[in-house]
């Protein structure tokens, strides 16, 4: 102990006093402070989802109307005369996929909300290692730069999917080896990020916020971050065993013997694309998760301060989120059941994931019984957060089919495949996402977003969602193909549910017209919106309730807050308030 | 403004940040090298019998041995100059910390030696599959060492002069300095026998 | 620093010196044993169980993981835990395929 007690005396002895102004480049472009670092994370994700969509949009043409020139965009496409050719189809989907991933959705739920939420959530000055936090955000940023050009390499860009199967990844043109450099880049992104997020939350956090008193969004970063950290070093060694079987020509994932257009391939073979496989779904299963536990999170909070009560069964959604995240890790091969799996395998593989979906309800049926004889406000996050709860639902359980081996002979590769895995994502993930923003905008800049132009987004978006990922079930469940550049036209046993994809591919257009109202609503409220104090939704939680009105300066508050209750102390029996800020001692 | 817990160990835990943060960053370096040696085992043995390349054939073990003994060696200096640090003996770190990078160069040389003879005659890792996961996992392995070695470098010149200000925050990181130049010690350390001798 | 602290650390680095002494002998012991030509089998055990022994050694003491703290236990069980299901399944599972030809 006499340690312990040394290195706090030297601690204090050297504390850096620098309070002289940053310049703008440190203040604004290589900040290090983890509020701008939010920031910058949430605009360049938000940008890359429009852009993602954008490519869906292009496709969804495609699929509609086969072989007919696009209008709007066509004079893009000079070479094919306006055609969405398909090498382009594939390509539009590869990417579609890789940027809502990988450069959208995580980098918004976990870097931008993370970064921006949690240090305040935990009462912290800032992430642990603000420098590693600059270099994550600057990592991921230059990823995406080479995503985005590799569109302009040599054969376009990454084709096989975005899970980037072998053999016909080792084999593609130029475009997939810049895929595999700008993901080493988004990797290390991811890493950093997440060591870094661990340490804030097991070290920073302020006096008195013991575990069980955590909000419930900091616990769903936490268990994201520790599948980041360890899943995605499989993804890193499969990428630079791909780039050596493009670049040095080895061959980790070529089978001996393999014959492409009637040419043998010339090399030493003896690899395995399933070796491929596995190390990608250890990684990508849990990514499904890194993609869903933060909008568990978020809802929780919306849904907590809506319905001005505690969560119901807190605690055991703590333990169901940990156990989803240590289960996550062995339930990949039910990707796999289609490659010849033996009979051990598949039958381990079915049990996990049937195990895997208890949690996920766990945490589900919390959220909903939390709604019961609540008084709630209809706020525009909660409008998000309500919509997420039978959204992610319909995803969940159009999972389990997939999850058993004998229906996913039927169902594997199939649009219901697409269906269920967007509804889990897009309306499930992405309303979260909505839900976060309109509920976290006071705090960054001080006003709220308006409420009409909120219902406005809201109501169409809900509407042409369903309108896209419901066709996709019933035309997955006819045996309609996923990736086909024309939606299936040239199959006879699509040709009963063909008609759905005009009315699919009409939804998409509408969803992103229904968007505008978002960004007007975005760009209008940080100039025009209502002001809001620093707790306009009277919220328990220290982000709220311990700060001073924004912009925070960096270092987040003035002096540290105490925590003396848990999160969600709404409503408490005998409170002059309807609800009681966890730095608060007594009820006054 | 001052992050806590940067110099000072938190009372809960027990740890200092960057102490906590390097142990979770090798925590995501095992499951790295364990993909890629997960790769090795599939791929050996998905093999069809004899079709297997193995080591001994191409690779020079007494040379291997000598690189095992020399990043054993540089662990242990990496360890003395942190416990020299923590006797304020600072000629004594620099020393070893020399010592430390000095091994390194050794390490990286006998490499490069092993490295040009096999494409000397004519071994690439197209050549076949082990040859292929030798030079993958090696050349990862070799990079971890360069890596490791820019920051010892760094500690040795540049950023010792921290120890004259803040002595208690450059033992530190020359703790988790060591604790990374320890875990790229302990993969060569099962790297030599399953690429080497088996 | 006291003087006790002091002394731990010169008991330490003669640690040090002894596991360095083991380290060696292992290292040569390892390569002789692979030149007697055992059956694969065993020689992978034999191989892997002096690598193992070795790398305890390195972490145990040069990384001070013999007395660490209790979050870097934890942190280390969930790692391992997941290491040994990332090299077992994907060979396992290959076992498996070839067993249903």
């Amino acid at each position: 102990m006499a340690l312990v007690d040394e290195r706090v005396a030297h601690g204090h002895g050297h504390g850096e006093a620098h309070h002289h102004e940053l310049g703008f480049w440190q203040k604004y472009v290589f900040s290090q402070d983890h509020k701008v670092i939010g920031i910058q994370y949430g605009f360049t994700a938000l940008c890359f989802l429009l852009f993602g969509f954008t490519l869906m949009m292009m496709m969804r043409w495609s699929i509609a109307y086969p072989n007919q020139p696009i209008p709007l965009v066509g004079w893009l496409l000079k070479a094919s005369g306006g055609i969405i050719a398909p090498e382009l189809y594939n390509q539009l989907g590869a990417m579609h996929g890789t940027i809502m991933v990988f450069l959208g959705i995580v980098p918004l739920a976990v870097g931008a909300f993370g970064n921006y939420i949690v240090p305040l959530q935990i009462g912290a000055p800032d992430m642990a290692f603000p420098k590693l936090n600059m270099a994550s955000y600057w990592s991921y940023f230059v990823g995406g730069v080479i995503m985005l050009s590799s569109f302009f390499a040599p054969g376009g860009a990454a084709q096989s999917g975005w899970t980037s199967y072998p053999p016909l990844s080792d084999i593609a043109p130029t475009g997939q080896t810049m895929w595999l450099f700008g993901m080493l880049f988004l990797i290390i992104s991811s890493v950093l990020g997440s060591m870094n997020f661990l340490v804030t939350i097991i070290q920073l956090r302020a006096p008195g916020l013991t575990w069980m008193r955590l909000p419930f969004f900091v616990w769903a970063q936490f268990v994201t971050s520790f599948l980041l950290l360890l899943a995605f070093p499989a993804l890193q060694a499969a990428a630079v065993l791909q780039m050596m079987d493009r670049l040095a020509g080895t061959s980790f994932f070529l089978p001996s013997g393999l014959v492409i257009s009637g040419q043998q391939l010339q090399v030493a073979g003896g690899g395995s694309p399933l070796l491929w496989q596995h190390l990608f779904w250890f990684l990508a299963h849990p990514e499904v998760y890194v993609l869903i536990l933060p909008a568990f999170g978020i809802i929780a909070e919306v849904i907590a301060n809506n319905t001005r009560k505690p969560l119901w069964g807190y605690r055991s959604m703590v333990y169901a989120v940990s156990f989803l995240g240590f289960m996550s890790f062995i339930v990949w091969a039910h990707h796999m059941f289609m490659t010849g799996m033996g009979t051990v395998m598949s039958t381990f593989f079915q049990t996990t994931t049937m195990i895997i979906s208890i949690p996920s309800v766990i945490v589900l049926t919390a959220l909903i019984i939390s709604l019961w004889g609540a008084s709630i406000r209809y706020t525009v996050p909660m409008l998000f957060a309500l919509a997420f709860l039978p959204m992610f639902a319909i995803g969940g359980l159009t999972g389990l089919p997939l999850g058993l081996a004998p229906s996913d002979i039927h169902l594997h590769d199939t649009l219901y495949v697409i269906g269920h895995f967007h509804y889990v994502v897009a309306p499930g993930t992405i309303f979260a996402m909505f839900a976060g923003i309109y509920y976290w905008f006071p705090k960054l800049t001080g006003r709220k977003m308006s409420t009409l132009l909120g219902q406005i987004h809201f109501w169409p978006s809900f509407l042409f969602m369903n309108g896209i990922f419901f066709p996709m079930l019933i035309q997955g469940l006819a045996g309609v193909q996923r990736r086909l550049y024309d939606g299936g036209a040239s199959y006879s046993h699509a040709q009963p549910v063909l008609h759905w994809n005009a009315f699919m591919s009409g939804s998409a257009w509408l969803l992103g017209l229904s968007q505008i109202a978002f960004i007007i609503n975005l760009f209008w409220s940080m100039k025009k919106g209502e002001k809001a104090g620093n707790n306009p939704w009277e919220a328990t939680t220290l982000e709220w309730a311990a700060t001073t009105s924004p912009p925070l300066a960096h270092g987040n508050f003035v002096e540290v807050p105490t925590v003396h209750r848990g999160p969600y102390d709404y409503s408490l029996p005998g409170a002059s308030k309807d609800f009681v800020p966890q730095h608060q001692l007594q009820e006054a | 403004m001052e992050i806590p817990y940067n110099v000072e160990a938190r009372p809960d835990t027990g740890l200092f940040n960057a102490k906590l943060g390097i142990w979770l960053f090798l925590a995501s370096e095992v499951m790295l090298f364990g993909a890629l040696f997960s790769s090795y085992v599939l791929l050996r043995t998905g093999a069809p019998a004899g079709t297997w390349h193995h080591g001994r054939e191409f690779l020079n073990v007494p040379l291997a041995t000598l690189n095992t003994i020399i990043l054993i060696a540089s662990s242990v200096t990496m360890v003395m100059s942190w416990a020299s640090l923590k006797l304020n003996d600072f000629k004594k770190y620099r020393m070893y910390m020399g010592l430390t990078l000095l091994a390194g160069v050794g390490f990286l040389i006998v490499k490069g030696f092993e490295y040009a003879h096999k494409f000397e005659i004519g071994l690439f890792p197209k050549s076949n599959t082990f040859l292929a996961i030798y030079f993958t996992l090696t050349g990862l392995h070799g990079l971890h060492v360069i890596g490791g070695m820019i920051v010892n470098g760094y500690f040795l010149g540049p950023g010792s002069k921290m120890f004259k200000t803040e002595p208690e925050r450059f033992t530190n990181r020359i703790e988790v300095a060591g604790l990374y130049w320890h875990f790229v010690d302990l993969v060569w350390i099962f790297l030599f026998p399953t690429l080497y001798l088996l | 620093m006291s003087t006790s602290d002091a002394e731990s650390i010169r008991k330490q680095t003669r640690s040090y010196i002894v596991v360095f002494v083991t380290l060696m002998v292992m290292t040569v012991l390892t390569v002789a044993v692979s030149y007697f030509h055992m059956p694969v089998g065993l020689a992978i055990l034999v191989a892997l169980i002096i690598a193992s022994f070795k790398g305890s050694l390195v972490a145990a003491v040069f990384m001070h993981l013999s007395h660490e703290r209790k979050v870097i236990y934890w942190v280390l069980l969930v790692t391992v835990i997941f290491f040994i299901v990332l090299m077992a399944i994907p060979s396992i599972s290959q076992w498996d395929q070839r067993m249903i030809r």
